[in-house]
């Protein structure tokens, strides 16, 4: 695969070790020009390490990165045509909002007239426009967000690199961070190369997802693949909720195959990759794809739960359930008032369609 | 605020001892040092008050250049121990690994466990003609006469410096501890060497440190005694021993208090000037 003349940034075969221990491994991925390209991982998977080497911080152990078709390799972070909005941040606090935006512009000798119209243009951009001479020291969290990006940004990047930048913020101001980043991305037309341990975060904002596990890539595709087909077992778990049952199965049939879980549930499923008859396997079950009380039950995976409390919320409220062996099922209730006579002890019949449901060969 | 009785009672507890401290030691031993300095005897050996003492000081040149010279050499060793305090302070912070950094620090007080008469005598044995520089310059026939390489003003501020060098890399330390690595690498991705990294962001961040290593420095080379008397160059003096010959070699104690007030007043003036020059408050210094 040659380095295609659309990709602002391309990395292959990228390995970064520390020690005996492997952080990156061989990690290999493309994001188009104007894309939001999101790596989607627990903490301590390598994310942050990745970054780094795109930006010029760590050495890569082997393999190379290109940015708009120019080879990196030794050089310094302070010539590559990428930045980074820092985990933490990262503001100069000795200097206020305007010279925090001058700082980089100043480096490349930019004129005092054009840094000033910069300036300006960006601080509307992210929606600051009178924060100019403000300390850093008075902006809330969310401002100061917006100055990091804002600092980045002026600098007309091909690429910019966010390390996690809603993490410091609270749940409501990131929830509203999460859609202006997205509409500023699409406005602005800049590459980012977003990391987040936040699936949320990076369904949301992104065009293409990858999830990162032990320094491995598993999975590259837009949000509603990764959520609606994973293709690991760690995907299908780290990608929004599931319900998991272990088991054998007995029998395929076709695409499908037939699973007796470990309390004698016998299920119908969709399998995803090498699944034999005989084998242990793990199912996933999104809380969604489970109908109450369904009228039509043709094709559908019936049995019967208890239910133990109503997690309410909104328009994601969630019915937490047992089976007669104590097993813990989520299943979605929508707000819709026709469940609304369901109490906490009744019993009630789940459904579910065999495409809704995906089986895995469990690990050894 | 409202201070209940107790603890304004502890209040007093701790600060006795501390207002004892300056009233005996600082501010009584001062009063009569002021008092002293104005004392003179005229012509029939009878006690009056005059300016005379502190007349002396302007209109002897020996006096005014002493202390021109004193407080010159004094500046330039603080600039010079700054200078090489602050990679030292870096490379302990920043590069060292965490564990090796208390054994650095302590390597840079291990001097201070001994006098610094024993410190510049140990200097001394390194540099007279017939020490040890010497001997090994003459071995590997560098040169083919001993160099007298002590009593020069060289030799003197090298001297000062190696005396001054930890209290400007400790306080300096302790200012660079809390910078955050970020930010340098920030600056160093918005595209800035490590030049201007140094002056746009490390300095301004240890500004505090550096402001009251300097002032802890110029202090104590200019109240020096031993060093510049031991290393400094034989005609040469430095205003403590002006100070001291007043006192002691010719008995003239109005004259020597005058002295020391006046070294008071100009090395403060010296500091007052070097805060204003570098935009800074005593207060934010010492917080
Ligand atoms: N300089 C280093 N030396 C040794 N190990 C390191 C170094 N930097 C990172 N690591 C290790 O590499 C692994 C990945 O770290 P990294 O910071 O990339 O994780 P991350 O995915 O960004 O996590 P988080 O979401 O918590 O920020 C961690 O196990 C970490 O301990
Ligand atoms: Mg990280």
């Amino acid at each position: 695969m040659g380095p295609s003349m659309n990709n602002d940034l391309s990395v292959s075969n990228l390995v970064k070790k520390f020690g005996d221990f492997t952080a990156v491994d061989n990690v290999t991925f493309a994001v188009p020009q104007g894309s939001f390209f999101s790596i989607l991982g627990p903490s301590g998977c390598g994310k942050t390490t990745l970054l780094r080497m795109i930006a010029g911080f760590e050495e890569p152990t082997s393999g190379n990165i290109m940015i708009r078709g120019k080879d990196m390799a030794g050089v310094g972070p302070n010539l590559r045509p990428v930045n980074l909005v820092f985990q933490h941040l990262a503001l100069f606090p000795m200097m206020n909002v305007e010279e925090n935006i001058a700082f980089g512009l100043r480096r490349r000798k930019v004129d005092s007239a054009t840094i000033k119209k910069k300036i300006e243009a960006i601080l509307e951009r992210v929606g600051l426009p009178d924060y100019a001479k403000h300390q850093i020291g008075q902006l809330s969290g969310g401002q100061k967000q917006r100055v990091a990006i804002a600092r980045s940004l002026v600098l007309e990047p091909s690429v910019l690199l966010l390390d996690e930048p809603l993490g410091a913020l609270d749940l409501k101001l990131r929830e509203q961070m999460k859609v202006e980043l997205k509409k500023l991305q699409a406005k602005v037309g800049t590459t980012f190369v977003y990391i987040t341990h936040d699936q949320s975060e990076a369904l949301v904002m992104s065009d293409r997802v990858v999830v990162m596990n032990q320094g491995r890539f598993e999975q590259l595709g837009t949000p509603q693949e990764l959520y609606g087909q994973p293709l690991t077992p760690f995907v299908a778990q780290f990608v929004g909720d599931n319900n998991l049952w272990s088991g054998e199965i007995t029998e395929m049939s076709g695409a499908d195959a037939i699973i007796r879980t470990d309390e004698g549930f016998i299920f119908r499923s969709r399998v995803q990759g090498e699944v034999t008859v005989g084998r242990r396997a793990d199912l996933f079950l999104r809380p969604e794809t489970l109908r109450i009380q369904p009228e039509d039950k043709e094709g559908l995976n019936i049995f019967n739960v208890t239910v133990k409390t109503i997690l309410f919320d909104g328009a994601n409220s969630r019915l937490l359930t047992v089976t007669p062996e104590d097993h813990e099922l989520l299943v979605a209730l929508p707000q819709n008032r026709r469940f609304d006579y369901i109490q906490p002890g009744q019993t009630i019949e789940v459904g579910w369609h065999p495409e809704a449901g995906v089986c895995f060969a469990a690990g050894d | 605020m409202v201070i209940s009785k107790s603890s304004k009672a502890a209040l007093w507890l701790f600060l006795t001892p501390v207002l004892c401290w300056l009233l005996l030691l600082i501010v009584l031993p001062h009063i009569d040092l002021l008092r002293m300095s104005f004392g003179g005897e005229n012509d029939y050996g009878e006690h009056v008050w005059t300016l005379q003492n502190y007349r002396n000081f302007f209109t002897e040149p020996i006096y005014w250049n002493t202390f021109l010279r004193t407080a010159i050499f004094s500046i330039i060793t603080t600039i010079i121990t700054f200078l090489l305090a602050m990679p030292v302070a870096f490379y302990i912070v920043k590069v060292v690994r965490p564990r090796f950094q208390g054994a650095m620090v302590l390597m840079l007080l291990l001097p201070f466990w001994v006098s610094e008469l024993v410190r510049v005598y140990g200097w001394m044995i390194l540099l007279r003609e017939s020490g040890v520089i010497n001997h090994f310059l003459l071995k590997f026939g560098v040169v083919d006469r001993p160099v007298e390489m002590l009593y020069n003003d060289a030799t003197m501020i090298m001297g000062l410096v190696y005396t001054s060098m930890l209290f400007m890399v400790v306080p300096i330390i302790s200012a660079m501890e809390s910078l955050d690595d970020s930010l340098i690498e920030a600056a160093h991705d918005l595209g800035s060497g490590k030049l201007v990294i140094w002056y746009k962001i490390i300095l301004p961040h240890c500004k505090p440190g550096i402001t009251s290593g300097s002032i802890v420095v110029f202090m104590l080379v200019l109240g020096n005694y031993l060093t510049p008397n031991l290393m400094g160059g034989k005609n040469s003096l430095w205003f403590t021993e002006q100070i001291y010959n007043q006192f002691i070699a010719s008995f003239n104690w109005n004259q020597g208090a005058a002295f020391g007030f006046l070294l008071l007043l100009l090395s403060s003036l010296i500091i007052w000037i070097g805060l204003k020059l570098s935009r800074q408050k005593l207060g934010e210094v010492a917080s």
